[in-house]
């Protein structure tokens, strides 16, 4: 089972996250977007909006980088297991308690206002409750973290993350021992991954980061051939 | 010289009726849909008001169209666009539905199905959002209609900008006047700078500006661009819609539906042809007064021959040219210099232009002296100020507006000589500045206002565009997602893909 959750399953999640996100970008491009209900309910949206999408994206590159990475890039470094560690609990606790409480205001808002519930589908109510209880695992696993902080477990959790992206049969190993926490936060993270291509999530996927080095403002198409 | 071509569209305000035909023949065509029922891409505001969305009018409120930065660019007013991406997650300039109103719908089974009771049943309102009951309707897309409501809400009209507003609180002063709405097309569009996805383009071969639905991710900064308050989200699709100028019908050479249903003839659409490397530098003119005139400079004329061979280097077609000759809007907005943009400050270079209104004397015994004398009045004695007019039309020049009207009260009391008393006074026209055959022009188009002399508007080429054996068994036009429902066997992995029309770089 085990095996099966932490070395099969990321596998499966992300074909899924893969084959799923082009499938729906392919084949139903209308259905593709960010889906804001700013525009029924202006209250609460821009705070609770602004903290969550800002919580979460420096809680994604902090586990884009602290996981990914192998442990040697830190060593080469000259960073320390211990001072590594810390970084990424102050940091991810910080953004992580950021995001909550912009979650949760957003939640409440899904929830609570009628114009939001009533044009909310199952996937939009779903999704939020999702990344709160993600949101929660994870800050429960600095908490677990803070009572030992020489950077081991951070290690094998590293060597994890390196062992899947690398195709190393064995990577599930490294956490057979880790804490009950971080094998929910990981377990429940790759579920994530695995129902992304079917909610709302897939607009991140268009972060209009272009926009900034599009040339002019302007945009004109032609129907003409050969232009 | 880069010519492009467009259609324009002139609405005459001198003989809008204000029914509400255009709105609602629009309504039916494009936003009878879930999401969109308080969209109207047409619509029409009685002024003075504050109009729909509330305050449109009032950019320091909502940031809409350009400003002029003190280097003499030109960025959207809500911020250049690392300030538009930095916005994304939550936009502060972005209007609320209740802004235009909440949709609602009646409860008109009850009317049927109402058992015996003491009261008459009554079909009360029900949000179309929320499908809860309303208790009272707050607002609505005409919500001032003949004026309706306190003078002092309806004087937050932002075109009473330097006026002594408060007489015209007085019954005896008041004045009022229609302003139907849509989509400008704008030459130099904010609706489409301000889109992160570079989801909404200008067609360069008729200068329709369109959403493309499959690019647009509802980042919902051209609603916020927009000064005219023309683009729509679409709260059930979670994208933005807008005005189409009614292409299929354009390209088809018919004119778009709310000009076709207009039981007042009031509206003209024909070819402008422009001089694209010239939109920069006229829509960033300093002073707010120049760019009407700036925007005058960026119009091609259609009958000189320099023009008419860049055009066909450009490859538009003859009988675009032709039309662009013949066409009501250059007549109007640069022989008889009678129509105008509609807020020409917001930078946007707008391409639906307006003939301001003439209104009544505002002295009575004025009225009948102009019968006997044929005296034409002094335009400052109409009921609508002319600084009103100006406000909407020349960023408050009024000299341009009062020659329009000069020239429309000329028109008639030239026609009024020569059809009752039979004497065709020559005096009239030169005193406006017009020869007689051109009033007589003026009076064939704006006062007969024949169909074909509305509306000239050439096919679309499509014969350039694509090859028809590509097209054979084809879906038309569709809403959405080509012409797959979802759920058909498809393009996945392989298949031919509807072609969507290149970008060019402007």
């Amino acid at each position: 089972m085990h095996q099966f959750i932490f070395g099969t399953f990321p596998y499966i999640a992300l074909t899924i996250l893969l084959i799923g996100s082009i499938a729906r970008f392919e084949r139903d491009p209308y259905t593709w977007k960010s889906s804001s209900s700013q525009f029924l309910r202006r209250k609460q949206l821009i705070w609770g909006s602004v903290l969550f999408h800002v919580g979460v994206l420096v809680i994604f590159a902090g586990h884009l980088f602290g996981l990914l990475l192998p442990i040697e890039f830190y060593d080469a470094l000259g960073v320390d297991h211990g001072f590594k560690q810390m970084l990424a609990a102050v940091g991810g606790g910080l953004a992580g308690v950021m995001a909550l409480i912009g979650g949760v205001m957003l939640a409440h808002r899904r929830f609570a206002d009628p114009r939001i519930r009533a044009s909310s589908s199952f996937a939009d109510s779903a999704i939020i409750l999702i990344l709160i209880a993600q949101l929660l695992l994870g800050l429960g696993t600095v908490i677990i973290s803070l009572q030992h902080l020489d950077g081991h477990e951070m290690g094998k959790l590293m060597a994890w993350a390196n062992g899947i992206v690398t195709f190393d049969g064995a990577a599930a190993s490294h956490i057979t021992e880790a804490h009950i926490l971080f094998k929910l936060h990981i377990a429940l993270g790759l579920s994530i991954f695995a129902i992304f291509p079917f909610t709302r999530l897939v607009h991140m996927l268009s972060a209009p980061v272009r926009y900034l080095w599009r040339p002019g403002y302007q945009i004109v198409r032609t129907r003409r051939k050969n232009v | 010289m880069k010519v492009r071509a467009q259609i324009g569209m002139v609405l005459n305000l001198d003989k809008c009726i204000g029914c509400h035909t255009c709105s609602v023949t629009c309504k039916n065509v494009w936003t009878s849909r879930d999401g969109v029922e308080y969209a109207w891409f047409n619509n029409v505001e009685t002024k003075p008001g504050i109009g729909y969305p509330k305050d449109w009018e009032n950019q320091q409120r909502w940031n809409g169209g350009w400003e002029r930065t003190k280097s003499g660019k030109l960025q959207p007013k809500q911020g250049a666009k690392w300030r538009i991406l930095a916005n994304i997650f939550g936009n502060p300039d972005l209007p609320e539905i209740d802004d235009f109103y909440e949709p609602f719908d009646f409860d008109y089974d009850h009317l049927k199905s109402a058992p015996e009771m003491e009261a008459f049943p009554t079909a009360r309102p029900r949000s179309k959002i929320t499908g809860e009951r309303m208790e009272k309707i707050e607002h609505g897309p005409n919500w001032e209609e003949i004026l309706g409501g306190e003078f002092s809400k309806r004087s937050k009209d932002y075109n009473f900008e330097g006026i002594q507003k408060e007489i015209y609180g007085e019954y005896e002063n008041t004045f009022m006047m229609y302003l139907p709405r849509l989509c400008e097309h704008c030459l130099n569009p904010t609706c489409s700078a301000s889109c992160p996805s570079g989801a909404i383009y200008k067609r360069e071969e008729d200068g329709i500006v369109l959403i493309d639905q499959e690019k647009c991710r509802g980042w919902r900064m051209c609603v916020s661009g927009c000064p005219y308050k023309k683009i729509y989200y679409n709260w059930e699709s979670g994208k933005s819609e807008k005005c189409t100028f009614c292409y299929p019908r354009i390209e088809s050479g018919l004119p778009t539906v709310c000009s076709e249903t207009c039981v007042g003839r009031i509206r003209y659409l024909g070819v402008m042809l422009y001089d694209q490397d010239k939109i920069a530098e006229a829509a960033s003119v300093e002073g707010e007064t120049d760019l009407y005139d700036a925007q005058l400079g960026v119009f091609l004329d259609p009958n000189d021959p320099e023009v008419i061979a860049a055009a066909r280097a450009e490859g538009i077609d003859e009988d675009w040219i032709k039309s662009a000759q013949t066409s009501p809007v250059w007549k109007m907005a640069m022989d008889w210099k009678v129509a105008f943009p509609l807020h020409p400050e917001y930078r946007t270079l707008p391409m639906v232009w307006y003939i301001p209104p003439l209104s009544p004397i505002k002295n009575a015994a004025e009225a009948g002296k102009i019968g006997i004398d044929r005296e034409m009045p002094d335009v400052k004695s109409l009921r609508i100020p002319v600084k009103y007019l100006a406000n909407m039309l020349t960023a408050g020049d009024e000299a341009p507006v009062v020659t329009a009207l000069e020239r429309m009260l000329a028109m008639r009391s030239y026609m009024r000589s020569k059809t009752i008393e039979g004497v065709v006074d020559l005096e009239i026209p030169k005193r406006v500045g017009l020869t007689a055959l051109q009033i007589e022009d003026m009076y064939k188009i704006m006062a007969l206002a024949d169909y074909e002399d509305r509306f000239v508007v050439p096919t679309a080429h499509r014969e350039e565009a694509e090859d028809a054996y590509d097209l054979r068994g084809g879906c038309g036009f569709t809403d959405t997602n080509g012409c797959s429902t979802g759920s058909s066997g498809g393009k996945l992995f392989g298949s031919r893909k509807f072609v969507v029309p290149a970008e060019v770089t402007k």
